[in-house]
């Protein structure tokens, strides 16, 4: 009897441990997915009815922590003169997607949600947005709103979200370093040969001074603060259809060649090979580094920080100049029962009332192109120089952007730290065909 | 046995008691192992988009598994990290279990300082090490280099494979070695000190006791701290989540991690479905060979 008490005994244990296997798998993959059910986009009633309701409704929305700070504004602003209050909760960037894809599969997501605009589309074509293409054009905005946000926000010819947050990316220097260096910090340059030079002149100051920084381990930080300079060089990153990439090109492989260089040269800040996106904005506000493309959004914050800081358009290989129109879109969750509630919100925003007296006063980027220039933008000769970079830059769309690109675990990243530091390349071509594939895949 | 199982009123009575003695177990077993179980097995046959309805895709989502590059690097280093962990950690403890088996003069104290890592969350402790570890703010490289150990700019969670893989193997150490003590120190203490005695008595020198009487009085324990380090490691989620975040280049990504990837970031939650009972089948068939092995050697 011992054989087979034994053999129960192993099976019991192994099941045992299995069953600890099991539940941590199944709570690690988020086994809780839908129902199966349709999901109830609310379109049926609200599509018809497109009026805006300020009835006193408790509205939840959420954003990223990256671009809480304007959300908090336009809440605060919207919550003090309107009978709706919106409960905003700001979640960490990276954890950010997980969430809206757990409270999607419980069919628990908020009111309204912002989203990072390069994940709109995804996101649209997930269906976790409400279809606002009806609403939208009652408010006659449509093409006031930046276009390449707008474009983010569809999916088969359906808006599903509009522009929140516009975030640019522009090349930020130190305006005392400039000087210390002997360069004219009223003369930023205008090609990446410039700004090459211009790094290198701050780097020979040492003392813990680097001529540049750059994320050099963060896909979305590279996208962000490179392929303007490609684009202003005439190059292109993806397919109009965002079903396939175009990295491999000689523009790319020149940009890359050229931050190459000032990190062996020593001219970027060692750290910039391992910069995931935490502690970027702390290296460019320590006024430790001479001059960096970065956010737009963090002009506030690196000036509040006691830099001298100055800002100029991220240029191209022989000149030109580009940005990344990034920061979020919003739009209606598709499982909230208070869809003309929170477009009174959303439509709010859009207002004039919203994009001066909260975003421009706040030093942000409207997200109404004929709102560029208005009284807050004239005071401060930088945000006429932000306003007027906005209409020279894109937006990618890809359904499948986070997987491709943002994700740590993106071909993008892989192909970005060869570029940079390994066999370039091999990297640039071999991250070309993965992305492609990854972009395509269903 | 005749008395739970035997037929009759009273046999019946009884077996019935015993049913209703088990059912809130049974219900919890049902409701939160079973039932997910199967409707991950049932989401891994279908496309399952996040709202709207599945279809049925069988078996694309195992098919695509097996052609997923990322899938296979990822097994590879998950493997390697549980072939690294599981000596390390099971010496670790079994050490550190020794030294305190016995109550001397500041024994406890030092249980003490082994388990209270144990008190700290495992993200959490993921965040402390990112911190210590860091360049900028965390004193570690700081005090090596004061030390002279090392020179310059040194980035330990995702300057090169092998340093990412080490912080992450010390990170557990730290962590895990406390609680992995504890269940040794039980088992050490279920024998009895006769044995020793005994030992002793007829001459048995320090390394015949932990050889000839320890160890093998010890298996039972043995084998649940090694099934449990073992399922842990194929597990690893927490340290590489935070820590290296699957870098650099993605020599730290784990199983976990991709099944994360597929369900979170693709929005994929079939093919993550399939990848955890790939996952799940895998712990099943090294769980029941490490069981057997120990359970064979015990005879």
């Amino acid at each position: 009897m011992r054989g087979p008490t034994r053999a129960r005994g192993t099976r019991v244990r192994a099941a045992r441990a299995a069953a600890v296997a099991i539940s941590l798998v199944l709570v690690t993959a988020g086994c809780g997915g839908g129902s199966g059910e349709a999901a109830p986009t609310g379109d049926g009633r609200s599509s018809s009815a497109t009026a805006a309701v300020d009835d006193g409704t408790t509205l939840t929305m959420w954003t990223r922590a990256g671009t809480e700070a304007l959300s908090r504004a336009y809440v605060d602003a919207y919550n003090a003169t309107h009978r709706n209050q919106v409960r905003l909760t700001g979640y960490p960037n990276e954890e950010y997607p997980a969430k809206l894809a757990s409270a999607a599969g419980a069919r628990a997501l908020p009111d309204l949600f912002a989203a990072d605009v390069v994940f709109a589309p995804q996101y649209a074509a997930e269906g976790l947005w409400q279809d606002l293409t009806d609403r939208l054009a009652t408010t006659g905005l449509a093409d006031r709103l930046a276009p390449g946000h707008v474009r983010a926000g569809t999916w088969e010819g359906r808006g599903y979200a509009v522009p929140h947050v516009i975030d640019l990316s522009v090349m930020f220097y130190d305006r005392k370093l400039f000087t210390r260096a002997g360069l004219d910090p009223d003369k930023p340059p205008v090609s990446l040969g410039e700004f090459a030079e211009a790094a290198r002149a701050v780097g020979r100051l040492g003392g813990g001074v680097h001529g540049t920084y750059f994320g050099g381990n963060c896909g979305g930080c590279v996208e962000f603060t490179f392929w303007p300079s490609v684009w202003a060089s005439g190059g292109t990153v993806l397919a109009p259809d965002g079903r396939s990439s175009t990295i491999a090109s000689r523009q790319m492989a020149d940009v890359f060649s050229l931050y190459r260089a000032l990190y062996q040269e020593g001219v970027a800040a060692p750290a910039s090979k391992d910069e995931a996106g935490p502690t970027w904005l702390a290296a460019l506000k320590g006024g430790k580094v001479g001059i960096a493309p970065g956010p737009s959004a963090w002009l506030d914050l690196i000036e509040k920080a006691g830099v001298d800081v100055g800002v100029a358009a991220i240029p191209g290989l022989d000149g030109g100049e580009s940005t990344f129109v990034g920061g979020d879109a919003v739009g209606i969750g598709a499982t909230s029962a208070h869809a003309a509630q929170a477009w009174d919100f959303v439509a709010w925003t859009l207002s004039d009332a919203a994009q001066v007296e909260v975003v421009a006063k706040g030093k942000g980027v409207p997200v109404r192109t004929d709102l560029a220039v208005n009284a807050y933008s004239s005071a401060d000769p930088r945000l006429v120089t932000i306003n007027t970079i906005a209409a020279k830059g894109q937006t990618p769309y890809a359904r499948n952007f986070n997987a491709s690109f943002n994700d740590p675990q993106s071909p993008w990243l892989r192909a970005v730290r060869g570029a940079l530091f390994g066999d370039a390349p091999a990297a640039l071509a071999e991250g070309d065909a993965a992305i492609t594939a990854s972009l395509r895949q269903q | 046995m005749r008395a739970v199982t035997g037929s009759g009123p009273r046999g019946r009575r009884r077996a019935a008691a015993g049913l209703l003695y088990a059912s809130p177990t049974l219900v919890m077993v049902v409701t939160f192992f079973v039932v997910p179980l199967g409707l991950v097995g049932w989401m891994s046959l279908h496309r399952w988009p996040l709202l709207g309805t599945p279809t049925i895709n069988a078996p694309d989502n195992y098919t695509a598994a097996t052609g997923d590059s990322l899938l296979r690097s990822a097994t590879w280093f998950t493997v390697k990290y549980t072939l690294v962990v599981t000596p390390l950690l099971f010496c670790l403890a079994l050490a550190m279990a020794l030294l305190v088996q016995h109550r001397r003069r500041g024994t406890g104290v030092v249980r003490t300082a082994f388990l209270l890592p144990m008190a700290v969350g495992f993200a959490s402790a993921s965040v402390l090490f990112l911190g210590l570890l860091s360049d900028e703010i965390g004193p570690v490289t700081g005090a090596l280099t004061r030390l002279g150990l090392v020179d310059g700019y040194v980035s330990w969670v995702s300057g090169s494979p092998g340093s990412a893989l080490g912080a992450s193997v010390v990170l557990v150490l730290w962590r895990f070695g406390g609680f992995m003590m504890l269940l040794f120190l039980v088992g050490l203490q279920a024998i009895p000190t006769e044995v020793y005695e005994a030992a002793r008595l007829d001459g048995a020198s320090r390394r015949q006791i932990l050889f000839r009487i320890t160890l093998p009085l010890l298996r039972p324990t043995l084998a649940l701290v090694l099934t449990l380090i073992v399922t842990g490691s194929l597990l690893a989620f927490d340290q590489f989540w935070i820590l290296t975040r699957g870098g650099p280049d993605n020599s730290t990504t784990s199983l976990v991690m991709v099944v994360y990837r597929n369900a979170f970031v693709r929005f994929d939650l079939g093919s993550a479905a399939a990848v955890s009972i790939l996952l799940l089948a895998g712990l099943l068939a090294i769980n029941v060979v490490q069981l057997g092995v120990l359970r064979r050697r015990s005879r």
